[in-house]
């Protein structure tokens, strides 16, 4: 099982002939995933180290039955590449870009609605199910299959907390970069909500940061919907009020969006929150021994 | 990015809003003769990004040339909230019959857009929404459809009958704006009922979004218009995601997540010491973007000790050591440089570092502990 990808994921690579695009397309399938195309227009008919190349996503989906669209497209043509997978029915599309105009991701997701598409990012580190599959630019080897779902605003700082529960031998199931724009696909609330219906997954841990209510409300969630146990950690305690701090969507806004208000909302939920990477870590070790 | 009240005037007018008549000046005389041409009766308002002008002094009703030369000399002097004042806009007085709130903004809950109306405007309208959240109507607004007529009339449908067409129709026009100059809010507070029957916007306050600034050309050209601290300058122009703040512990990290992080361990280290800065190098980070961060945060003298976390993914360890180094040999630093590397090629950059053994380098095997031992050496503990 595990959520959103696995053995039967046949990855599309959106803008796979540009210099990120063939380094993770071969890294991702240097881990095991099937990455069966790419696309990039006026490119079809060539291949990268075997990967055949298309013209469109529906040319790729056709001839290789591909089932998720991975996007590195420049920003500027990152949603035209959301739609072009969307229109393809690809059922996932996992958005590695980042700078996207919000307006353009405001009209994505609701052009998503009532489709079968799902989207992950943008501005995301992907998806990786360890052992199964990786799509996306997490390094596999900090990760090993376990389960301990992850969930998380954050590339880097994710990386710090799947390493520190690595070294523990605590493994993951599935870790979940849902990206740090304020407008994006599948977040906390979607990831839980698998989790929790995943038999592979024993507990969760989400990751959030400064901005926003997505924390708040995945606190309101975890109390009326989940019976998995659940640990957090927020980033952004120091940040002052008004100042971004690199991610679109890390800023505090007057009196909403702090750290101190999101860890209290989760902790009034019954969710575990640590105050450094490596209390998370500890606290996820005490709750399942 | 925040626009000027005047820039946001600019953009209004382009779609049709009506707005009183007003100049831009950048001195005292230049003031007073905006004044006199705009027959004495005029507000003196500061140029800044901040908000909160009315209660903080930055904006001036006055009467005659010399009362509007008077108040723009103060503002010059006295800058507003910290920041310095270098225009402020003179506007003419006009006469009110009712004043309103509106604005259009990004809801990142919804993920698309909420427009809103207050009956009640010129005040902070968080007091509104807590004092009398009937006064406020909000409707969100889909990102494809856009606002339409419909939401215009229900968003309007509690202001006097004879002003509800008048702000409809300005409604209509705030979204044109947030459109085409992909704005994330548009507000006007207040947006008025004049003597006369017409409808007007008084202020406004416009954010763009930075992403989209690539295809908004006349937009980004209004970024020098804005004050900016020289070391963040520096830092923007070598692509560096830099922010000054108050504490001793210089920070270089790689991705905003780990580095904000960065700075609450810091301080969450006992030492009393905090984060001095946030500096984001990105991914993918090279030895020249590494030197360049180390060198723009040594430029700090507030900087007591210096830690740099990275956790590679792209990033490469090894070019960062490379990059530390490089920057050794062109800075000579007084502070000690706390060094963690995990991830991509950490060994082989750990190794890079313990060959150089160089005198100000101390490494560190964890976040946890690396983020202790710069705090104390801030602090100068042991």
């Amino acid at each position: 099982m595990a959520i959103l990808v696995d053995e039967d994921t046949k990855v599309v690579v959106g803008g796979i002939t540009g210099s990120e695009g063939t380094f993770h397309a071969l890294r991702n399938r240097s881990y095991g995933t099937q990455v069966v195309a790419g696309v990039t227009p006026g490119k079809g008919g060539q291949n990268v180290e075997g990967i055949p190349v298309f013209d469109t996503v529906a040319d790729a989906v056709e001839a290789t039955g591909a089932n998720t669209s991975l996007v590195f497209v420049p920003a500027r043509f990152a949603s035209e590449a959301i739609y072009e997978a969307a229109d393809a029915s690809v059922g996932l599309i996992v958005c590695i870009t980042e700078g996207i105009p919000v307006r353009d991701m405001a009209q994505v997701v609701v052009s998503l609605r009532g489709t079968g598409a799902a989207l992950v990012g943008p501005n995301c580190p992907g998806v990786i199910s360890p052992g199964r599959s990786n799509v996306g630019i997490i390094p596999g080897e900090i990760c090993t299959p376990g389960r301990v779902g992850l969930v998380s605003r954050s590339g880097t700082l994710t990386y710090q907390i799947v390493h520190e529960l690595t070294q523990r031998g605590i493994g993951q199931s599935t870790c979940v970069g849902m990206g740090g724009d304020p407008v994006h696909g599948i977040g906390f609330i979607g990831s839980l909500e698998r989790f929790e219906a995943d038999p592979d997954t024993d507990l969760v841990v989400m990751i959030g940061e400064i901005g926003g209510d997505d924390e708040e409300r995945a606190a309101e969630y975890v109390r009326d919907r989940m019976s998995k146990p659940v640990v957090a950690y927020i980033a952004g305690f120091t940040a002052p009020p008004g100042k971004r701090m690199g991610h679109a969507g890390a800023i505090i806004t007057g009196s909403s969006g702090t750290a101190q208000g999101k860890a209290e909302a989760l902790e009034t939920a019954g969710v575990k929150v640590g105050r450094t990477p490596t209390e998370v870590a500890e606290l996820v070790q005490a709750a399942r021994s | 990015m925040d626009l000027y009240e005047h820039h946001g005037k600019d953009l209004f007018e382009r779609h049709g809003i009506a707005l009183p008549e007003r100049a831009v000046v950048t001195t005292p005389e230049d003031a007073a003769r905006a004044a006199e041409r705009l027959g004495g009766h005029v507000a003196v308002k500061v140029q800044v990004q901040a908000g909160g002008r009315g209660k903080g002094g930055g904006v001036a009703l006055v009467h005659s040339p010399e009362g509007a030369a008077i108040e723009a000399a103060r503002m010059f002097e006295e800058g507003f909230k910290g920041t310095a004042v270098t225009r402020v806009l003179v506007e003419k007085l006009v006469d009110i019959a009712a004043q309103f709130y509106a604005a259009i903004s990004l809801d990142r809950s919804a993920g698309t857009y909420l427009a809103m109306v207050s009956n009640e405007g010129g005040v902070d309208i968080e007091e509104v929404a807590r004092s009398k959240p009937e006064a406020i109507r909000r409707v969100h607004v889909d990102a494809v459809r856009g606002l339409r007529s419909y939401h215009a009339r229900r968003l309007t449908g509690h202001l006097p009958p004879e002003a509800r067409e008048g702000a409809a129709r300005l409604l209509t026009q705030a979204w044109g704006v947030l459109v085409a100059f992909d704005a994330t809010l548009v507000e006007l507070n207040p947006f008025v009922l004049l003597e006369g029957g017409a409808v007007m916007a008084l202020d406004a306050k416009v954010t763009i979004d930075d992403n989209a600034l690539f295809r908004q050309p006349d937009i980004a050209a209004l970024a020098d218009s804005f004050p900016i601290d020289p070391v963040e300058k520096r830092a923007k122009a070598a692509g560096l995601q830099y922010l000054k703040l108050d504490g001793e512990v210089g920070i270089i990290g790689n991705g905003a997540g780990l580095v904000m992080s960065t700075l609450d361990v810091v301080k969450q280290a006992g030492a009393r010491a905090e984060a001095a800065n946030f500096l984001d190098v990105g991914g993918g980070a090279s030895s020249e973007v590494m030197a360049t961060s180390l060198e723009v945060i040594l430029s700090d003298p507030d900087v007591k000790s210096v830690l740099v976390n990275i956790f590679g993914g792209i990033t490469r360890c090894d070019l960062v050591a490379k990059g530390i180094l490089g920057a050794l040999e062109r800075v000579s630093p007084e502070v000690p440089i706390v060094v963690r590397l995990d991830g991509t090629n950490a060994e082989e950059g750990r190794r890079i570092l313990a060959e150089a053994n160089h005198p100000r380098i101390v490494p560190a095997k964890t976040m946890l502990e690396a983020a202790e031992r710069a705090a104390r050496l801030a602090k100068g503990v042991a």
